[in-house]
């Protein structure tokens, strides 16, 4: 977990000496997500309470927190693969449509990454990767194959392009899985556990893909618990307990010293082992 | 043991059967390729094609309409499949055959709300025998094709939707692209045996007079007596005609197996064929 590791075996050409996801001053301080006060329930447990989060354009931000607190839920609402009980959301300054044509156009424009890759089982990579950009976005078939492999090969998995999701590992599947997101050039990139279900030599492969989205300026909300990534990528650490803010924090001073007693907690937790 | 009693039993079934001259196989041969046979068995497999056609529309429309979140779709959807499943197809043929023209004297196609007339005709020449087997054995099998369907739909991992609305697609584009197409393969195998299934079931479209494998046969061997002879002739054509389908579903199954297992297993002729590979160990052999 600890960051010099994969640091270290990165290209040289990389240099991390800036914190990536920081933006320089000139850079665009737009407001892409804005929450006020979002709650939510299932039945009669509060997932989210009064949740409050602005994350502006070219920010990466790192959702931590215990299993159940509400991190994944969180994200689902902010392309509305939940609904919200109360409080707003502001993408791109627009309130979340409810339903029907808006809600797809906007989802459209919100990349999602799953901790379980989602890829579509009965198409190709590369189908994978064009059927967003084809069917929503009424890009001709020649021109979405085109940006689709220089996608896969900007993942590096460009010699797959033809295997089906089930002949891949799961570090190139996720890859896969975002790609097919890029694919859409989302404003935003939201990843829930991208590396949880990944076997430990895989971890790193989508990590670097991610590290250098972050490098780019993509906008990103991404909930992990690498905190070699946090430490490399982020700007700011959200840590989220029982549906709730605990604590904001940019990364080096989360992991070294966090202000509150269950964040202390919590992090003793994940580095023991 | 087991097996040798068995293997036994079968002889003397056998030797029954050729003692008792129960048929006289020169007749069998001779009216099996005979044309009014030939055309009924023709009937058989347009009016089984078609239904299951009509079964598979109505099964997959009426499955999405039943997961709807629409309550009126869904209940629309539920009693549709009651009644379809509840009753005989028997009793649905001689329905749509005896008892919708003395009800409905006239078909009519108009456009809704207005008088303007499309299409019409007396429900006696439009409810002909081929529209009453058509609609009572399609109407029926779609109550049937909707619960597999449904199924189908349910076994196909959430996370496939999803991944598809956050990418910006619409449900109806999601249904058709990304969750019917996976559904296919656990569609497949239920529809091929459904399929096997009506090629004898349309047998009972006989009783709408229409003029299909059993139809016929039994026409021949009312005038001509040779009951057991046209019995057999019509029960090796559904033979034929089962085991063609049968082998089809094979091949069908492989094809939607695809993204699903690593491998396709091998068809029987690939089987056949790799192992007719020279150098392969016991080709060598047999030399
Ligand atoms: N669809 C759902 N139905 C009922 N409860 C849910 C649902 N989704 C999440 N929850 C509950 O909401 C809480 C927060 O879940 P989640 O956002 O998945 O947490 P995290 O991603 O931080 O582990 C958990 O207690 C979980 O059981
Ligand atoms: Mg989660």
């Amino acid at each position: 977990m600890a960051s010099p590791g994969f640091r270290a075996v990165l290209p040289g050409a990389l240099c991390y000496n800036r914190r990536v996801g920081e933006a320089d001053p000139a850079e665009d301080k737009r407001q892409l997500v804005v929450l006020e006060g979002v709650r939510k329930s299932f039945g009669d447990l509060q997932a989210l309470r009064d949740i409050d989060l602005t994350v502006s354009a070219g920010e990466v931000v790192v959702l931590i927190g215990p299993s159940g607190s509400g991190k994944s839920t969180l994200c689902r609402c902010i392309n509305r693969l939940e609904t919200i009980d109360a409080g707003t959301i502001l993408i791109d300054g627009m309130p979340l449509p409810q339903e029907g044509k808006a809600l797809a156009r906007l989802r459209a424009d919100i990349g999602m990454v799953f901790q379980s890759f989602n890829l579509f089982a009965h198409k190709t990579v590369l189908q994978n990767v064009t059927l967003g950009p084809i069917k929503v976005r009424d890009i001709p078939k020649a021109e979405a194959a085109e940006r689709g492999m220089a996608l896969l090969e900007r993942v590096g998995i460009a010699d797959k392009a033809d295997r089906y999701p089930a002949e891949l590992s799961g570090g190139q599947q996720q890859r896969a899985a975002i790609a097919r997101a890029l694919a859409m050039d989302p404003k935003l990139m939201l990843f829930d556990e991208p590396t949880s279900a990944l076997d430990p030599e895989m971890i790193k492969e989508v990590l670097d893909v991610m590290i250098e989205l972050a490098k780019e300026g993509t906008t990103m909300i991404v909930v992990t618990h690498e905190m070699g990534f946090a430490r490399s990528a982020a700007r700011r650490v959200v840590f989220m307990d029982g549906g709730r803010i605990v604590e904001t924090a940019d990364p080096d001073t989360f992991f070294s010293s966090p202000s509150t007693e269950r964040a202390r907690d919590f992090l003793s937790k994940i580095l023991a082992h | 043991m087991a097996a040798a009693v068995l293997l036994g039993l079968l002889a003397l079934l056998i030797r029954l059967i050729v003692n008792s001259r129960f048929a006289d196989f020169a007749v069998v041969r001779h009216y099996l390729f005979n044309r009014s046979i030939l055309v009924g068995l023709r009937n058989t497999l347009v009016i089984s094609v078609l239904a299951q056609m009509v079964g598979i529309t109505l099964g997959v429309t009426l499955s999405v309409m039943r997961l709807s979140k629409n309550p009126v779709l869904s209940v629309t959807s539920w009693l549709y499949i009651w009644f379809f499943r509840g009753t005989p197809v028997l009793v649905q043929l001689l329905f749509w055959f005896n008892a919708v023209p003395q009800v409905f004297k006239t078909f009519a196609v108009s456009v809704p709300f207005t008088h303007i007339v499309l299409y019409q005709k007396p429900m006696v020449l439009f409810m002909t025998s081929f529209m009453a087997a058509l609609l009572g054995l399609g109407l029926n099998e779609g109550a049937y094709m909707a619960e597999i369907v449904r199924a189908a739909i349910i076994s196909v991992d959430e996370g496939q939707t999803e991944a598809a609305q956050a990418l910006g697609m619409r449900s109806g584009l999601i249904m058709r692209r990304v969750v019917l197409p996976q559904a296919m393969r656990v569609i497949i195998p239920p529809t091929g045996n459904e399929f096997i299934s009506m090629l004898k079931t349309s047998s009972l479209a006989s009783v709408v007079l229409y003029g299909e494998l059993l139809r016929r046969a039994s026409d021949i061997y009312s005038t001509n007596l040779r009951v057991v002879e046209l019995l057999l002739d019509a029960s090796i054509w559904y033979l034929v005609l089962t085991s063609i389908a049968t082998i089809g579903q094979y091949y069908l199954e492989r094809r939607f197996a695809r993204g699903a297992s690593r491998e396709l297993p091998l068809t029987p002729l690939q089987r056949i064929r790799r192992n007719l590979v020279p150098g392969r160990p016991w080709f060598r052999v047999l030399r």
